[in-house]
């Protein structure tokens, strides 16, 4: 016990470590805030669609040996999500497939453009990085935390900001639009802020991985409460125990920081699900 | 003036004519009935009014001080709210969206217009629970309190009864004729239901292969009324 503690202590010491924690639990909490929205939409499908689609504009990115990939990359994923968005309205059944193709075209395209122009000798360790996320914290870079952290505080306030639009949108569009709200701008915002986050994620789970940010804490919370206020503030808590539990335990026992959030949501969710079906039960009985 | 005026309307999807033709008016404190056949184009006609769908030709005006964002809506259900958490008091609450324009958080007024409609539709006791565990006549009574929060003018009611028990369907019957005769809201309603449409509006509107509109009395007189399928009980 008192070894892990050193070993805390000895990361800590790091400022760098200080920061990669902050940020990962920024990225964390503003993926559940959006995945709420998403979930009940019934768009979940196209934040795992748009992180395989970030995954091919890293990869076009540095073919095109960019210094810094974040640009492009928003750019390229906003795109998609702005369009994908507009689909997954217009005709449920083809925005799916629409989705299903985008994604894994971007994702074979990505892997292509990797091989083809390495930069390194070891593509399948880049490649790997790219979509589970970094295997150690440490190796995220400096400027990324500091864009990381400027967007998600940005996120963060647009949420607060728009949390009364946001929630007529996404409970009843029709009605929204019809009483003058301007539902289609909404919409936009909230594809873009997707993007943003997905672009965001991307550095501390890996595309692959995502999506777990977005669902899990959404759909734990809905497990257990029932008003959207209550579900926000509760996956907001959850996203942010459970980032910073699987970054804390990432660093002790030295596994790769994405999948661990993730094994951390699953159990968190397994509980979630326990604790919402027992009370359920009693209820009912 | 009248409230709402549809000019020469002709509705349809992708250069698809549904309805061509289309005239008519309403006028403050009016209840108009909307019938016809399923596919006729009776909820093409009210997203049309609404401004969620442009007409493909013709045009819809509102007068009498109406602006296009006071008029109440209560849509049919849809998938999305058969499971979203939320309490009825923030649905309630969020018919005050639309006038809100870039504002971020509801004023005091708006919280005390909508605590006004949770009261007067008799949800008092409901207002913290959660609008999927309700039954379906409350569901539609909180989002009528919804939909009063947006308009005290103008009702757009879009099969407000179906999937409802009989005496459900009665009690919303006559809720809604309550806010027509009390608060002298104007009421457009579209509905299968044809012994309703009689009993309780004062002017139809029937579109089909023939279009009617005018009074009731005049509409038990024509032709429509006939052709449509009341069950064998056409006078």
């Amino acid at each position: 016990m008192t070894a892990l503690f050193d070993k805390l202590s000895m990361y800590f010491g790091y400022p760098f470590v200080r920061y990669a924690l902050i940020v990962g639990v920024l990225i964390a909490l503003c993926s559940s805030l959006l995945g709420i929205t998403l979930v009940l939409k019934r768009f979940s499908f196209i934040g795992d669609g748009l992180s395989h689609v970030a995954f091919g504009a890293m990869a076009v990115a540095s073919v095109l040996r960019l210094t810094n990939d974040m640009p492009l990359m928003l750019a390229i994923t906003i795109l998609s999500a702005i369009l994908l968005l507009r689909t997954g309205q217009r005709a449920k059944i083809k925005g799916d497939a629409a989705v299903a193709m985008i994604s894994v075209g971007a994702l074979a395209i990505g892997y292509m453009l990797m091989n083809l122009f390495a930069r390194s000798s070891n593509v399948s360790g880049d490649v790997c990085s790219t979509l589970f996320g970094s295997t150690s914290i440490l190796t995220l870079a400096k400027t990324d935390v500091w864009i990381c952290a400027v967007l998600s505080v940005l996120v963060l306030l647009i949420f607060v900001l728009f949390y009364n639009k946001i929630f007529s949108v996404t409970f009843d569009e029709a009605f929204a639009q019809a009483t003058g709200t301007k539902a289609a701008a909404y919409n936009l915002l909230i594809a873009v802020v997707i993007a943003v986050i997905i672009v965001l994620a991307m550095n501390l789970v890996g595309s692959l991985l995502i999506s777990a940010l977005v669902i899990f804490p959404a759909l734990s919370a809905m497990r257990l409460f029932k008003s959207f206020r209550s579900v926000t503030v509760f996956a907001a808590v959850y996203s942010v125990l459970t980032s910073a539990l699987g970054i804390l335990a990432s660093i002790l026992i030295d596994t790769p920081v994405g999948s661990t959030i993730v094994t951390v949501d699953i159990l968190a969710f397994v509980i979630c699900w326990i604790i919402g079906a027992v009370r359920g039960g009693v209820r009912k009985g | 003036m009248a409230q709402l005026i549809c000019q020469d309307l002709t509705l349809g999807y992708d250069g698809h004519e549904i309805v061509t033709g289309l005239n008519f008016e309403v006028n403050a404190g009016e209840y108009l009935c909307i019938v016809g056949e399923n596919g006729s184009g009776k909820s093409t006609l009210m997203r049309t009014i609404l401004g969620l769908q442009a007409p493909m030709h013709g045009k819809v005006l509102t007068g009498d001080g109406l602006q296009r964002n006071e008029i109440g809506y209560l849509p049919q259900q849809t998938l999305v709210q058969r499971d979203f958490p939320a309490s009825v008091w923030e649905i309630v609450l969020s018919g005050c969206q639309g006038r809100q324009g870039l504002r971020p958080f509801y004023s005091k007024a708006e919280k005390q217009l909508a605590r006004e409609n949770i009261h007067k539709m008799g949800l008092d006791a409901l207002a913290r629970r959660c609008y999927r565990e309700l039954s379906g006549g409350q569901q539609q009574r909180v989002l009528l309190a919804r939909a009063l929060c947006a308009t005290r003018k103008i009702l757009l009611l879009d099969e407000p009864v179906s999937g409802l028990d009989p005496r459900v369907t009665a009690e919303m019957y006559s809720l809604i004729d309550a806010l027509n005769k009390q608060d002298g809201i104007t009421v457009i309603m579209i509905s299968h239901d044809l012994d309703a449409a009689i009993r309780y509006a004062d002017h139809i509107l029937h579109i089909g292969s023939k279009v009617f509109f005018g009074t009731k009395q005049a509409y038990l007189k024509s032709d429509a009324a006939h052709t449509f399928d009341r069950e064998g009980e056409a006078q």
